[in-house]
């Protein structure tokens, strides 16, 4: 028994020496100074898991928009690293607390969600990081003091007043507002409930992943409205409003942009036709450069809901780089004060870190078939 | 609270109600009869049901289905669907049983360990469903798998339209369907299981395994059989989901696995009229509480009106036993 | 192939057999030596691979570590992670383990506890607005987080109690569905009582040891998570202290009686009912426990992190690890929260390998990795019972 225990110990010493010897410097963290341009940013959000397909063009945009630089500008390299949160925010600070202690990061783009996003602004902004976000609208999130969180979308507000401009101009009289509970939704639904006032005539709450919507659809005949609101996603849009078109309801249908997704007309099989989504983001043609026909080609699918967010939200950074930002520091001051027309709005952010209320653009588009077209531009004032 | 509403057009909600629970009640009749059987939950039932939506929609893609066919098309796709699927999610059961269950059940294992893997096989058929397919074959087959995880649409085949009204009430084609399909399919395996050979051998199994293997009675053969027979009711549940939601997703059956088993404990898990009854009043209540609140409540009132039914028949509304209740 | 591991899985379980037999024929104070050192591990693990107080790493084991690779996490934040799992583990453990009651609803009482802290803690819930409001208090005024601590455990106490008094009495397999729908109904109500808990909005600000999350804090800051780890570790260890004093009393050996027979502990003057009931209170109290130490980290919280998944990866862990016993349970909850992390890189995939993990392990080694040696001894016999029988 003793003789095991002295070979232990003696295994356990020599591999200590080992490891001493074989010990080296821990270079984590350091940049290389030799590049005068270039840097790491990093993206977190949803890129597996059961939202991904909410992300993942935001984030294909993103990688398009580093690597059209990467190619155009080779003295300049641009690495763009992916974090996965799945969506949720305690997955989200744990990346937080790597990106904003790894220096060698000089900004992020994220997140995708409102929650993670509000989870995590504190630390970014403690680490002195510009914070993009291309996808989170809670309205909330841009006021609560944090310097260093900006967005590249329209928060609820915004897109709440988009409707409501649509459906005013529409001459709507009822409209059924229904919602799923999400944060995006709820939160959207919530606002457009205070714009609409006495038009708004009854409402419907489903949950997450619901499939069946008998009550629903119940309660909407009842009601006979001319119009449906829904705010969500596609998930539950699909089923909703091919199982309303089924029940022969034939109130217009209108949802913001969480539907901005050729999966929503895929998903519904003909039941979408002519419904309207608002977009605070412009038509490909209108946006002047090619992203809609790269990302088309790069990806073989169309760029779906904030796919042009994502691009956008990566220039940014691939703007301050070019302009020879090489700190934390400067590039949030660079962030802070950018001014430039972007693929999918004009891009210049107010003090609470919004884009500027007056350079929004909205559109309304409409689902024909499989695609959804621009319809017309819309005013919010 | 909506009163008015609910009871302003009680039949309709009820009609609602019931062609809802009547794919509950198929999914719900898989849980039960394993369980009658060999007293455990086969959490990976409702991935049986998922599989088949996506032979239903596999057939019918393959067939070139568009949007309301003429009814000789419709009715001569709906019996292809409901093959493909039969086959389908039978076989799915099928291969679970051999692969999974029966190692585990050589070792007498405890409840628990059958539970912790049949969750690992829900995650595995839908991590195939929703990323490998897709990923693998996604570039020739994207109407089938979609983009990876995302809702994917079928085409509709029957146009929903109102049957006949009775008292305000209207039932549409679909619900119709639905309906008598869910009762048809119940008959046809209530008698299999009370009023032939193979049944009595599923009956005998239930009631005493060992007593059974003395009679004679391959009892391998009877879990084989009645993992299909779940198999090929939750296909039939997958081809009436298919023709009145037309969707399916990976993850579809998360949600529906976890009402119909609630469906099958209600009515008294083990027994097949159980399910039935647990299914149709599951979907019932759920469409009053959806009416009287809003949908995001569903789910608690069915719940609480689990709890409740279990507080006072601890075995379900008609009590458990798949042999004894004719024995 | 089955076999192969099979036979590879025998060598490994003789191997963890060698080392159970060595810890027992150790003396007492080898045995406290022993832990000691557990102890100085575990809290030397968040510069694991590294030599403290120096620049120096160990390029092998560095490796193991998830911030060492591209789009890995920090990795005090996934140990964090691991020990409000292994938190979770060993409560559900006296639950499922050690009074053998299916619970899989156990992220009802987590997320009470993370609630409790989130609306009596945070200065922006509406519970503590509405506090200010009646008893006229500063608008700076919360909860302080000392003081949300046995909140947090009376509430998910309270309703450990509320949810087994009736539901005790079912069978297992009613239990496993009845539980499974309270933990559903918690989150539905965190997420529609949006004048209570603001709903799927969330709740952010939630305090800390040294209050409200800010770059001022000392140790508590919001870039190094190492503290954090620390305060979770610390409990864990002196959870399991409580735990493993419980298992060997008097109302651990009545548990092991009910699990093991309950009518014949009934013979035995052993009133099941009431030391179920114990069980679920303690089993929530640790889960609510766990949920406190997680809102307290993220400092934000919505309904969406308490969904029904979870709870069923709670229960795998538990189950995976060995059942009835900590340290497999302890293990279990370690390996399902670390490998995720680390191997983000087949990130797609992660839920497709972790699904057919569970199955292998569960096909191989029934009673889990590292099993209680009397479950062990429980699954062979019912083996040979089979084997008789067939």
């Amino acid at each position: 028994m003793r003789r095991k225990y002295v070979r232990a110990l003696s295994t356990t010493a020599l591999a200590a020496v080992m490891v001493a010897a074989a010990g080296c410097q821990d270079t984590g963290g350091s940049t290389a100074d030799s590049a005068k341009c270039g840097g790491k940013i990093a993206i977190f959000g949803a890129f597996t898991g059961d939202n991904a397909g909410l992300v993942i063009p935001s984030l294909n945009g993103a990688k398009l928009a580093v690597e059209q630089h990467n190619t155009a500008k080779p003295d300049c390299q641009v690495t763009l690293q992916e974090f996965d949160t799945q969506g949720a925010p305690d997955q989200a600070t744990p990346i937080a607390n790597q990106v904003a202690g790894d220096q060698s990061y000089l900004g992020v783009i994220g997140g995708h969600f409102s929650g993670e996003s509000d989870a995590t602004m504190l630390t970014y902004q403690a680490a002195g990081m510009a914070m993009v976000s291309p996808s989170a609208t809670r309205i909330d999130l841009s006021q609560k003091g944090v310097k260093s969180f900006f967005r590249v979308v329209g928060h609820d507000g915004t897109q709440a007043a988009a409707v409501t401009a649509y459906l005013k101009r529409q001459n709507a009289q009822k409209v059924f507002v229904i919602d799923d509970g999400s944060a995006y939704g709820a939160g959207i639904t919530a606002e457009l409930g205070k714009l609409l006032g006495p038009l708004q005539v009854s409402t419907d709450k489903i949950q997450e992943r619901q499939n069946q919507f008998d009550a629903t659809v119940s309660k909407v005949k009842s009601a006979s409205p001319d119009w449906i609101f829904y705010g969500g996603y596609t998930r539950e849009a699909a089923p909703l409003v091919r199982q309303l078109r089924a029940a022969n309801v034939t109130a217009k249908f209108i949802a913001p942009d969480g539907l901005y997704d050729t999966a929503f007309p895929e998903g519904a099989s003909g039941g979408a036709e002519g419904a309207i989504v608002t977009c605070p983001c412009l038509p490909a043609d209108k946006a002047g450069g090619t992203f809609a026909a790269d990302y088309q080609k790069k990806y073989n699918i169309a760029p779906g809901s904030y796919g042009a967010e994502g691009y956008d939200a990566a220039k940014i950074f691939l703007d301050a780089f070019e302009a020879g930002k090489q700190t934390r520091a400067d590039i949030l001051e660079f962030v802070r004060t950018y001014d430039k027309q972007g693929t999918s709005k004009y891009i210049k952010f107010d003090a609470n870190g919004d884009v500027d209320p007056t350079k929004v653009v909205i559109w309304a588009y409409q689902v024909k078939g499989n695609e959804i077209v621009p319809l017309e531009e819309l005013k919010i004032s | 609270m909506n009163f008015d509403e609910l009871f302003g057009h009680l039949g309709q909600h009820t009609v609602d109600g019931l062609a809802k629970g009547a794919i509950y009640a198929l999914i719900a009749l898989g849980y039960t009869l394993v369980y009658g059987v060999l007293r455990l939950i086969n959490f990976a039932h409702s991935e049986v049901f998922v599989v088949g939506t996506f032979a239903v929609l596999g057939v019918w893609t393959a067939v070139g289905l568009e949007n309301n066919p003429p009814v000789a098309q419709a009715a001569l796709f709906l019996l292809l669907g409901l093959a493909a699927a039969a086959l389908a999610s039978g076989g799915t059961a099928l291969v679970i049983e051999r692969l999974a269950y029966r190692p585990l059940r050589r070792r007498n294992a405890p409840p628990l360990v059958f539970l912790i893997t049949a969750i690992g096989l829900s995650l595995v058929i839908v991590e195939i469903l929703g990323q490998l397919l897709p990923d693998t074959l996604g570039g020739t087959m994207t109407t089938l798998f979609g983009r990876p995880r995302q809702v994917v649409g079928m085409p509709t085949i029957i146009e929903s339209k109102p049957l006949f009204t009775i008292a305000g009430t209207s039932i549409t084609n679909v619900q119709f369907i639905t309906l008598i399909a869910a009762l048809v399919m119940m008959a046809l395996l209530d008698w299999f299981i009370n009023r032939t050979k193979y049944g009595r051998g599923v009956r005998a199994v239930a009631q005493n395994p060992e007593t059974a293997a003395l009679m004679g009675v391959n009892q391998d053969r009877v879990i084989m059989l009645i993992f299909v027979l779940g198999g090929v009711m939750a296909g039939a549940a997958a081809l009436l989901w298919s023709m009145r939601t037309g969707i399916t997703q990976n993850e579809l059956g998360f949600v529906l696995g976890l009402k119909a088993f609630t469906a099958a404990v209600l009515g008294g898990i083990g027994n097949l009229r159980g399910a039935l009854l647990g299914g149709l009043l599951l979907g019932v209540v759920e469409v009053y509480a959806a009416t009287l609140y809003n949908s995001s409540w569903e789910d608690v009132v069915a719940f609480v009106v689990l709890v409740v039914v279990l507080m006072f028949r601890p075995t379900g509304l008609l009590g458990e036993s798949l042999g004894r209740a004719r024995a | 192939m089955i076999d192969k591991l099979r036979e590879v899985d025998d060598r490994r379980r003789a191997l963890l057999g060698g080392i159970g037999a060595r810890w027992r024929a150790l003396s007492r104070g080898q045995r406290f030596l022993a832990g000691a050192a557990m102890v100085v591990f575990a809290y030397y693990l968040p510069s694991f691979g590294k030599i403290p107080g120096t620049n120096l790493i160990i390029p092998g084991l560095v490796s193991l570590r998830t911030d060492y690779m591209d789009g890995g996490s920090n990795w005090s934040g996934v140990l964090f992670t691991c020990a409000i799992y292994v938190l979770v583990a060993i409560g559900l453990n006296v639950v499922v383990g050690l009074a053998g009651l299916l619970d899989l609803g156990y992220i009802g009482f987590f997320a009470i506890g993370a609630y409790s802290v989130a609306l009596f803690g945070s200065l922006n819930s509406p519970v503590v607005h509405w506090l200010q409001q009646t008893f006229d208090l500063p608008s700076t005024w919360a909860v302080t987080w000392a003081i949300c601590l046995p909140i947090a455990v009376a509430l998910t106490m309270i309703s450990g109690v509320l949810l087994g008094w009736p539901t005790l009495r079912l069978r297992g397999d009613y239990l496993a569905i009845v539980t499974l729908g309270f933990g559903e109904i918690i989150r539905i109500f965190a997420r529609n009582m949006t004048e209570v808990t603001r709903g799927s909005q969330g709740i952010n600000g939630i305090p800390g040891p040294e209050g409200a999350p800010s770059a001022d804090n000392q140790y508590f800051g919001l870039i190094d998570p190492k503290w954090w780890y620390f305060l979770a570790i610390t409990v864990v260890l002196l959870m399991v202290f409580a735990v493993w004093r419980l298992e060997n009393s008097r109302v651990g050996r009545a548990w092991l009686a009910i699990r093991e027979d309950e009518d014949a502990a009934a013979v035995m003057g052993v009133y099941g009912f009431k030391y179920k009931l114990w069980a679920f209170a303690i089993g929530a109290a640790l889960g609510g426990l766990a949920g406190f130490l997680f809102a307290s980290r993220y400092a934000f919280i919505d309904p969406t992190q308490f969904n029904v998944r979870l709870s069923i990866l709670f229960v795998a862990m538990v189950v995976v690890g060995g059942s009835g016993n900590m340290v497999g349970v302890a293990f279990g909850a370690v390996l399902l929260a670390y490998l995720p992390e680390r191997f983000r890189a087949i990130e797609d995939y992660r839920w497709l390998a972790f699904g057919v993990a569970m199955v292998l392990v569960m096909v191989l080694r029934p009673q889990g990795l590292i099993p209680s040696r009397r479950r062990a001894r429980e699954l062979e016999d019912r083996a040979k019972e089979a084997a008789a029988s067939v």
